[in-house]
């Protein structure tokens, strides 16, 4: 947090070695670095949804009007004109593109073709149940991936191939089948949740683990390379030698550096996590962006899938940049490296 | 055993056999599901026990028994021979979008990592952007535009997961083009593409084996995803992602039409997975 408050203060020159702010400047610089970086990337995704849909085959006011109409016909020109005159299709492209951008800037993402109504508003309704499931699974992943780290990491050869062997059954797991078997076992086998259970609590646990299983899985790998190698280190023994015991010096020391690779993984897991959540959604029947998303993708409603897809991506940027900079705060050895 | 191998001046090809002579019975069981998989994709036939269209719905929604090893759907379709039949519609797709996605990510992590700089430069920003799409979300964007059907699949799957691969082909091109011997064959002044044609290319190439390998696995997860969203291939095929998406109407009567075909994706995804890794680690021992 430091490192962000001094950001403005940069001169920009950068600082020589000796300075005894030297390392601190050096870091702010390259923090804003990344926020620049970051930035264009959003800017970037915004601009591959636009041409990509904009590279469309078809007329959009006739996809339009007979989405709404529940139609396919062909549209008349006296039909299109107040189309393309409402959402400017007829516009030429870098105009279209500049109101588009304009409009993102003002936090305006456009009108749904289907449901006529602002794509903000359709994401906000929706946006809830999403969150919460990946929120719910990534912490779910973690709570499962530590204590099984502690459990099986660093106790020599044969419970380190069992582990990695279960470890990349669950990360190849696709989730949308891990959601299925759930279903089948703990709802219809056992009955110990609800088939449908909406965005309820109760109903959140199984797609909530659906998600968190196979993450947990490849969060394990990577926490698991690194236990091995932290137990190695000098200083394991130097707490050993000072009368700490084993599961102390596990969960004290080794786990700490183990983490740090998993963590990187976290902030991609929120973009793996929300993609997979539509997936999951979609096999529990469970409220949320995946049924609006899949929905306008086979009516070719593009306002909302363009919306949905940039606002995604932007989220994506966002908390790997967040990563990035907690690193930093966190780490004193990566100062300099972002 | 690689310390060996490089003292002694045994022949390339003998040291190679030498290497993949002892495989781990994994990656034997991986590799005869591969197989299995393969011969249902070319000779469904073979494999096949029932007509995989043939309705008889005096025998819908049966369960695993020895008449149906599977069991059966609720037009009375015998489910193991639908997957034996669906084999080659996944296995197709899975193919496609991963020579799509390994093009695009040789060229495009190649001119990343080697380019001159004013090519690697934009090359490297484009990938961060694309690099900043979850996967399943620009899949979705380009079925949105091209539409729902097979091909469209193996377009979007393969653009989905290229990025991904460009970053894993660009770390491999600058560690090459780094390596000792780059350094020491330009230091012997060979020309520039003498040293690609020699030193860079099959260097940089032997690891994108193992990369085959993982992206079909990976590929028919995901494109057996978007079908189960309803937004991949329609349902007359037995793709795999189909017959996982009309399973969700009698999930709660019948759990076998849930389990099977979605253990034939998972089954297609380790083994590959598990080959490709084997691959990895093979060519790596060979390289120290």
């Amino acid at each position: 947090m430091s490192v962000l408050a001094s950001a403005p203060a940069v001169p920009p020159q950068q600082s020589s070695e000796t300075d005894r702010r030297g390392p601190f400047l050096l870091s702010a610089r390259r923090v804003l670095l990344r926020i620049g970086s970051a930035l264009f990337v959003v800017w970037g995704t915004v601009t591959v949804t636009f041409l990509a849909l904009a590279a469309l085959p078809g007329d959009r006011a006739t996809i339009l009007l007979n989405l709404r109409s529940g139609q396919t016909i062909d549209r008349t020109p006296e039909e299109l004109a107040p189309i393309n005159e409402q959402y400017g299709f007829s516009d030429p492209l870098l105009v279209q593109y500049v109101n588009y951008l304009l409009g993102l800037l003002r936090g305006d993402l456009g009108e749904s073709y289907e449901l006529q109504r602002p794509v903000t508003a359709i994401i906000g309704e929706q946006i809830g149940p999403t969150f919460t499931l990946a929120i719910t699974a990534l912490l779910l992943a973690w709570i499962i991936t530590v204590p099984w780290t502690l459990l099986t990491a660093g106790r020599g050869a044969r419970l380190r191939s069992v582990g990695s062997a279960i470890e990349s059954v669950t990360a190849g797991l696709p989730q949308y089948w891990a959601g299925i078997m759930l279903l089948l076992i703990f709802a219809i086998g056992l009955g110990w949740f609800p088939v449908i259970g909406g965005a309820s609590v109760h109903g959140t646990v199984l797609p909530a683990l659906a998600l968190a299983v196979p993450l947990a899985g490849f969060i394990g790998q990577a926490t698991r390379s690194e236990f091995d190698r932290a137990m190695r280190q000098p200083f394991v023994l130097s707490a050993r030698t000072r009368g700490m015991n084993d599961l102390g010096v596990r969960s004290r020391h080794v786990l700490r550096h183990a983490l740090i690779p998993g963590i990187t993984l976290s902030g991609w897991a929120m973009g793996s996590l929300i993609s997979g959540a539509v997936l999951v959604e979609s096999v529990f029947a469970r409220p949320g962006l995946g049924a609006v998303l899949v929905n306008a993708v086979s009516t070719m409603d593009f306002a909302l899938v363009s919306g949905i897809v940039i606002l995604i991506s932007a989220f994506y940027v966002v908390i790997n940049l967040i990563v990035d900079l907690v690193y930093v705060a966190v780490d004193p050895r990566l100062r300099g490296t972002v | 055993m690689t310390v060996v191998a490089s003292l002694t001046p045994t022949p390339a090809t003998r040291s190679r056999w030498r290497l993949f002579r002892r495989v781990p019975l994994s990656v034997a069981v991986a590799g005869l599901t591969v197989l299995f998989f393969a011969v249902a994709a070319t000779a469904p036939g073979v494999l096949a026990t029932h007509d995989p269209v043939s309705t008889d719905l005096g025998s819908a929604l049966q369960g695993p028994s020895l008449g149906h090893l599977l069991g059966t759907d609720d037009a009375g379709r015998d489910l193991y021979s639908r997957i034996i039949w669906g084999a080659q519609e996944s296995l197709l797709i899975g193919l496609g979008a991963m020579s799509i996605a390994l093009t695009g990510a040789i060229v495009l992590g190649f001119l990343a990592g080697l380019g001159p700089r004013w090519v690697a430069e934009p090359v490297n920003r484009v990938l961060e952007v694309f690099l900043a799409f979850p996967t399943l979300l620009l899949a979705l964007l380009l079925v949105s535009v091209l539409g729902p059907s097979a091909e469209s699949l193996i377009v979007a799957v393969g653009v989905g997961t290229a990025p991904g691969y460009a970053r894993l082909v660009r770390a491999q091109a600058l560690s090459v083009k780094t390596s000792g011997y780059v350094e020491a064959a330009r230091a012997l002044g060979h020309s520039v593409l003498a040293i690609f044609a020699q030193h860079i290319a099959p260097n940089a190439f032997r690891p994108l084996v193992a990369l085959v390998a993982l992206g079909i696995g990976q590929s028919v997860v995901w494109a057996s995803g978007l079908s189960f969203l309803g937004l991949g291939v329609a349902p007359p095929s037995s793709e795999w992602g189909v017959l996982l998406d009309a399973s969700k109407t009698n999930i709660t009567v019948a759990w076998w039409l849930g389990v099977f075909p979605g253990l034939a994706i998972v089954l297609v995804a380790l083994s590959f997975t598990q080959i490709g890794r084997y691959i990895q680690d093979q060519s790596e021992g060979v390289e120290n």
